[in-house]
C-alpha cells in the first residue's frame, strides 16, 4: 500500500536532486521551510511532529537538506515530509508539502463499519 | 575562429591542446563573467594592500583558466577554495572575504553568494549537546555561500578538556571537505596565532588552499584612508591639521592594540567630537559653512598620543 | 421650447417637479460632475441605445430606472431625500470597436441597499431595466463594491486556503470527475464510479447539475452508495475525498434535509445549482458555515444570460455576487475545453473569485478596483472537456488554486475509471514538479507528460487516445481591448 498523501506521491520518489529543486523554487518565493515526521499517516492527523522549528532566512536548499537527512537517519521507519510555509496575508497557510520519507512497509487503512449505515471511520492496519 | 568556451562539448580523458581552429576567447569569458567589475570596486574601495589584492586577481585567474579546462574536459580535482586570512585587526580582512564572495558567486562556484560571518561563540555552546546544533544552524545559514570565522584559533582550546570547540571543528572539518559544492570557509585572524593554531591542527591546515596574509597599512595609507573616511562624511582637514594626522598616525602607529582603518575611524570621530565642543564654546557670532566642514589643527593635537612624552 | 440645449441638463427646484414628462437627463440621473464616493457601489453597463436615442439620455434612463424613476415626474418625490437615491450617470464612453455600443458608468448610494442580500442588490440593479424600450440591448458588465457593502456579508463559509487545509492537499489544482452518463445510473453503479474514480488519484468526484431525486435513483440512494464509496477510497489511499452531493430540491426544507443527511454520512461538501436562486444560496451558505461543509456551486444556466456581449449580464458580475453571497467552488471556465471561454475574459474570473484585491485590468476585463475587505477566495471549478493532454495549458492559464474536473476524460479512458483518475493525477504531479524546477511548461509540456507516461501505463493510453484533441471556435464573449486571440 502506498500512502498518496503530499503533492507528488503518485510519481515515482523522488531523488534528493528533485527535493532540493522544489525546494530551491520555495526559497525563491520566500517561503520558510520545514520538516515534519510521523508514525500516524491518518489522513484526519493534522499534527506531524516538527524536526526543529520551520526554516526562516535560509538562502540555499543544501542547509535545508541537511535536516532533511538528518531527520531521514533519526527516523528511517517513519513518514517524513518537507513542508513550505507563505506567511503573505490572505494566505498564512502552507504552499507545498511533499511526502520524502517512508516506513520500508506501509501497512495502509481498512474500515471500520458500524451496523446502521451510521458513518464509517477508517483504522490503521490491511 | 574565437569560439565561446560554454559551447565546447566536453571531451572525457583527452589531451585537448587547442588546435589550429580553436581557440579560447578568455577575453569574452572574463567580460561575461562580471569578475572585472568585482576587482575594479575592490580597488576602488580598499586603499593599499596591493599584495592582497594581486593574489586574489591570480586566485580569480586560476578558477576562471580552470572553469575554461573544465570545460573541454581536464579536470584536476574540485577546487579547493577555502582560505585564511591573516593579519592585525583594522586591515580589511571581512571586506576582502565580501568581494571574494561575489567572485566565486560570479564564477559560478558559489551559488547564491551571501557571507555570513561568526566567531567562536556562534558556533560552540556552553553545555554538552549544545555545540552541534548551533553549529548546524549557522552552516544550515551559510550553505550555498561563504563562511566567514574570525579569531577562528579560538575556537581550539586544549588546556581546557571540558571545551566544546574540538566538537565544531569536528564539524567544521566534515563540511569542509564533504561539501565543498556547497559552501566555502574562510579563517580569519593574527598571523601567529592563527600559525599555532594550523600547527595543531592539521586537518584544518591541509583543508585551506589559499593563505592570505593582510599586511599592517603604512603610514601613508593610513593618512590616503583617513581622507577618503573624511570625505564621506563631508569633512575637511585645514594644512596644519593634515601635518597633525599625518603625525598622529605615525606616533599611534607604533602604540600597542593599533587596529589600522579602525583606529583611525575612531580618531577622527574624536577629531569631530573636538571639532564640535570647539565651536560650541565660541559662542556668539555666527558659524560659517567653512567652519562646519573643516577639522582644525588643535582638534587633533589635543589627542593623548602627543602628549604621551610630556 | 429649447430642449436641444437643456436636454442633457438636470433641472432644479420647481422647474424639477412640474407634472409632465422629462428627459432622464434633466430630472437628474446624469450628473457629469459626479465623484463617486468611497461608499458608493459603482456599475458598469454596456448600453446600445434606440436609433435617435443619445447615449447620456440612455445611460441617465438606466440609472433611473435600476433606482427611483419612473417615466413621469412624480410629486412625491419631495417627500424624499431624493438626490441622493437617485443614481447617477457620471461617465459615458463609446466602447472602441463597436459603433453603436457605449460604457455607462452608474454610481448608487450605499443606502440604496439592504445589508447582506443578493437577492436586493440584483432586484436593484438588473430588476427593471433590461426590457427598456430605449435600449437595443443592455449589459451589466463589472460592479465594485465599497468595503462597506462587502462587510454585510459573511462571504464563502470555507475559502480556498481552509479548504486546502482540510483537505490536507496544497501545492498543486485539485482533481474531480463529474459522474458520467450524466443520467440514468442506479444508486449502486453511481457508487460503483465514485469508487474507482477516487481511488485511481482523483480528490473530488461530482454530482451533475440535473442528478436531484428521479425515478432512476432517489436522492436518498445516491447519498449513500456515494459516502460508501468516499469511505472505501480513504481507506484505500490514506487521502481525504470527497464527492459533491447535490442537494437541490424544490423547497428550502427538502434542500435542509438533504444537507443534514449529507452531513450525518460524513460527506465534507454539498453541491448547489445556481437555479436555486440567491436567497436559496445564501441560506445554504450560512447552513454551510454552521455545519463546516465546503459549498460547491454548479453555475446552471448562466449561459442564457451571460454569454453575449451586448445583453444580459457578465459572468464576471455574477462571480462577484457569488463571492458576496459565499460560496466555495464555482464552474468558471476552462479556456480550452467544450465550453465558452476567451482566455483573457476566463483569468478575470478567476481573479475577481481568488484575489483579495482586484487592480483595473481591461485586458482581462475588470473595470473597477475592488477590495475583498477580507472576504475569503472562492476555488474556481474549471470543467468540461479537458484532458490529461491539456495539463501544461491548464496549469498556465488557470494557475493553482483551481478543481481541474475531467469527467469524460476520466470515465472515458480505455483501461478504466481507477486509470483513468491516475493518469491525470500523474500528468499534473509531473507538470507542478516541472514547473517548480523552472522548466517552460508552455512549450516543454507534451514533452513532460510523454516523459511521465514512460512510467505511468494509465497515462500513455490516455495521451494516445486523447493527445491530438482540441476545441477551437471564436469566443463569443472577449473583453473590447485586445484583439480576439486564437486559442492554443
Amino acid at each position: 500500500m502506498r500512502v498518496t498523501q503530499g503533492t507528488f506521491s503518485f510519481l515515482p520518489d523522488l531523488t534528493d536532486e528533485q527535493i532540493a529543486a522544489q525546494i530551491e523554487y520555495c526559497l525563491a518565493n520566500g517561503w520558510a521551510v520545514s520538516v515534519e515526521y510521523t508514525d500516524d499517516p491518518h489522513p484526519r492527523n493534522t499534527y506531524w511532529e516538527m524536526f526543529g522549528t520551520p526554516m526562516f532566512d535560509i538562502r540555499d536548499a543544501a542547509g535545508i537538506m541537511t535536516e532533511v537527512n538528518a531527520c531521514r537517519e533519526t527516523f528511517p521507519n517513519h513518514y517524513i515530509k518537507v513542508n513550505a510555509f507563505d506567511s503573505t496575508r490572505g494566505r498564512e497557510s502552507l504552499r507545498l508539502s511533499f511526502i520524502v520519507g517512508r516506513p520500508g512497509a506501509e501497512p495502509g487503512f481498512s474500515l471500520v463499519r458500524a451496523e446502521g449505515r451510521r458513518g464509517s471511520g477508517i483504522e490503521p492496519g490491511p | 575562429m574565437n569560439a565561446r568556451v560554454d559551447h565546447v562539448p566536453s571531451r572525457d580523458g583527452e589531451n585537448a591542446a587547442p588546435t589550429a581552429e580553436e581557440s579560447y576567447d578568455l577575453e569574452a569569458v572574463y567580460r561575461d563573467s562580471h569578475v572585472g567589475e568585482v576587482l575594479e570596486s575592490l580597488d576602488r574601495e580598499l586603499v593599499g594592500l596591493a599584495p592582497v589584492k594581486s593574489r586574489i586577481r591570480d586566485i580569480a585567474a586560476l578558477l576562471l583558466i580552470d572553469k575554461l579546462r573544465r570545460g573541454v574536459g581536464l579536470s584536476s580535482g574540485p577546487p579547493a577554495l577555502h582560505m585564511s586570512f591573516t593579519g592585525n585587526p583594522g586591515t580589511g580582512k571581512t571586506t576582502v572575504a565580501m568581494r571574494m564572495a561575489e567572485i566565486l558567486h560570479r564564477l559560478g562556484y558559489v551559488r547564491k553568494g551571501h557571507l555570513v560571518a561568526v566567531t567562536r561563540d556562534d558556533l560552540v555552546g556552553q553545555y554538552i549537546g549544545h555545540t552541534a546544533p548551533k553549529t548546524r544552524e549557522v552552516l544550515k545559514r551559510a550553505m550555498g555561500g561563504v563562511l566567514f570565522i574570525d579569531e577562528a584559533y579560538y575556537l581550539y582550546r586544549p588546556e581546557n578538556e571540558r571545551d566544546y570547540g574540538q566538537e565544531a571543528i569536528e564539524i567544521l572539518l566534515q563540511v569542509m571537505e564533504n561539501q565543498r559544492d556547497d559552501l566555502v570557509v574562510i579563517l580569519a585572524g593574527y598571523r601567529d596565532r592563527m600559525e599555532t593554531f594550523f600547527r595543531s591542527n592539521p586537518g584544518m591546515s591541509s583543508r585551506i588552499a589559499h593563505h592570505i596574509d593582510f599586511p599592517d597599512y603604512t603610514a601613508e595609507e593610513l593618512v590616503a584612508i583617513a581622507r577618503l573616511m573624511l570625505q564621506q562624511m563631508q569633512y575637511r582637514l585645514s594644512e596644519p591639521a593634515h601635518e597633525a594626522l599625518r603625525e598622529y598616525i605615525e606616533k599611534r602607529r607604533a602604540q600597542p592594540h593599533f587596529a589600522n582603518a579602525r583606529s583611525v575611524r575612531n580618531a577622527l570621530d574624536r577629531a569631530r567630537l573636538r571639532q564640535a565642543s570647539r565651536l560650541f564654546e565660541r559662542k556668539g557670532g555666527s558659524i560659517c559653512r567653512q567652519e562646519l566642514e573643516t577639522i582644525e589643527e588643535p582638534d587633533i593635537r589635543a589627542s593623548r598620543v602627543f602628549s604621551a612624552n610630556a | 421650447m429649447r430642449v436641444l440645449d437643456d436636454s442633457k441638463r438636470a433641472k432644479s427646484g420647481a422647474a424639477r417637479y412640474r407634472p409632465g414628462v422629462l428627459k432622464y437627463a434633466q430630472m437628474g440621473y446624469w450628473n457629469p460632475d459626479y465623484s463617486p464616493s468611497a461608499t458608493d457601489v459603482l456599475a458598469l453597463f454596456r448600453i446600445t441605445p434606440q436609433d435617435g436615442v443619445e447615449p447620456e439620455e440612455a445611460a441617465a434612463a438606466v440609472a433611473g430606472e435600476s433606482s427611483t424613476a419612473t417615466w413621469t415626474v412624480v410629486w412625491t418625490d419631495r417627500l424624499t431625500a431624493c438626490d441622493r437615491y437617485r443614481a447617477k450617470a457620471y461617465r459615458v464612453e463609446p466602447v472602441p470597436g463597436s459603433p453603436g455600443q457605449y460604457f455607462a458608468y452608474i454610481a448608487y448610494d450605499l443606502d440604496l441597499f439592504e445589508p447582506g442580500s443578493i437577492a436586493n442588490l440584483s432586484a436593484s440593479v438588473i430588476g427593471n431595466v433590461f426590457g427598456f424600450k430605449p435600449l437595443k440591448a443592455l449589459r451589466l458588465e463589472d460592479m465594485r463594491f465599497p468595503a462597506a457593502y462587502v462587510k454585510t456579508f459573511a462571504g464563502p463559509p470555507t475559502g480556498i486556503v481552509v479548504e486546502r487545509e482540510r483537505l490536507d492537499k496544497f501545492g498543486r489544482p485539485l482533481l474531480g470527475a463529474t459522474v458520467k452518463p450524466k443520467l440514468g445510473l442506479s444508486g449502486k453503479n453511481y457508487g460503483r464510479v465514485v469508487y474507482e474514480a477516487l481511488k485511481g488519484g482523483l480528490d473530488f468526484t461530482k454530482d451533475d447539475e440535473n442528478i436531484n431525486s428521479q425515478p432512476f435513483m432517489h436522492w436518498r440512494d445516491r447519498f449513500l452508495y456515494c459516502m460508501e464509496a468516499v469511505n472505501r477510497a480513504q481507506a484505500a489511499t490514506g487521502e481525504v475525498k470527497g464527492t459533491y452531493l447535490n442537494v437541490t430540491a424544490g423547497t428550502m426544507e427538502d434542500m435542509y434535509e438533504r444537507a443534514e443527511f449529507a452531513k450525518e454520512l460524513g460527506s465534507v461538501i454539498v453541491m448547489i445549482d445556481l437555479v436555486i436562486g440567491y436567497t436559496a444560496i445564501q441560506s445554504m451558505s450560512r447552513w454551510a458555515r454552521r455545519n463546516d461543509m465546503i459549498l460547491h456551486l454548479h453555475r446552471a444556466g448562466h449561459s442564457t444570460y451571460t454569454r453575449q456581449k451586448t445583453h444580459g449580464v457578465s459572468f464576471r458580475v455574477i462571480s462577484k455576487w457569488m463571492r458576496l453571497a459565499g460560496v466555495d467552488h464555482i464552474h468558471a471556465g476552462t479556456v480550452v475545453g467544450k465550453l465558452e471561454g476567451d482566455p483573457n475574459s476566463v483569468q478575470g474570473f478567476y481573479n475577481v473569485l481568488r484575489e483579495g484585491r482586484n487592480p483595473v485590468d481591461l485586458q482581462r476585463g475588470i473595470f473597477f478596483e475592488q477590495d475583498w475587505a477580507g472576504l475569503h477566495g472562492v476555488m474556481p471549478v474549471a470543467s468540461g472537456g479537458i484532458h490529461a493532454g491539456q495539463m501544461h495549458q491548464l496549469l498556465h492559464y488557470l494557475g493553482e488554486d483551481v478543481v481541474l474536473q475531467f469527467g469524460g476524460g476520466t470515465i472515458g479512458h480505455p483501461m478504466g475509471i481507477a486509470a483513468g483518475g491516475t493518469a491525470n493525477r500523474v500528468a499534473l504531479e509531473a507538470m507542478v514538479l516541472a514547473r517548480n524546477e523552472g522548466r517552460d511548461i508552455w512549450n516543454e509540456g507534451p514533452e513532460i507528460l510523454q516523459r511521465a507516461a514512460r512510467d505511468c501505463a494509465p497515462l500513455k493510453a490516455a495521451l494516445d487516445v486523447w493527445g491530438e484533441v482540441t476545441f477551437n471556435y471564436a469566443s463569443t464573449d472577449t473583453p473590447d481591448f485586445v484583439p480576439t486571440p486564437a486559442v492554443a
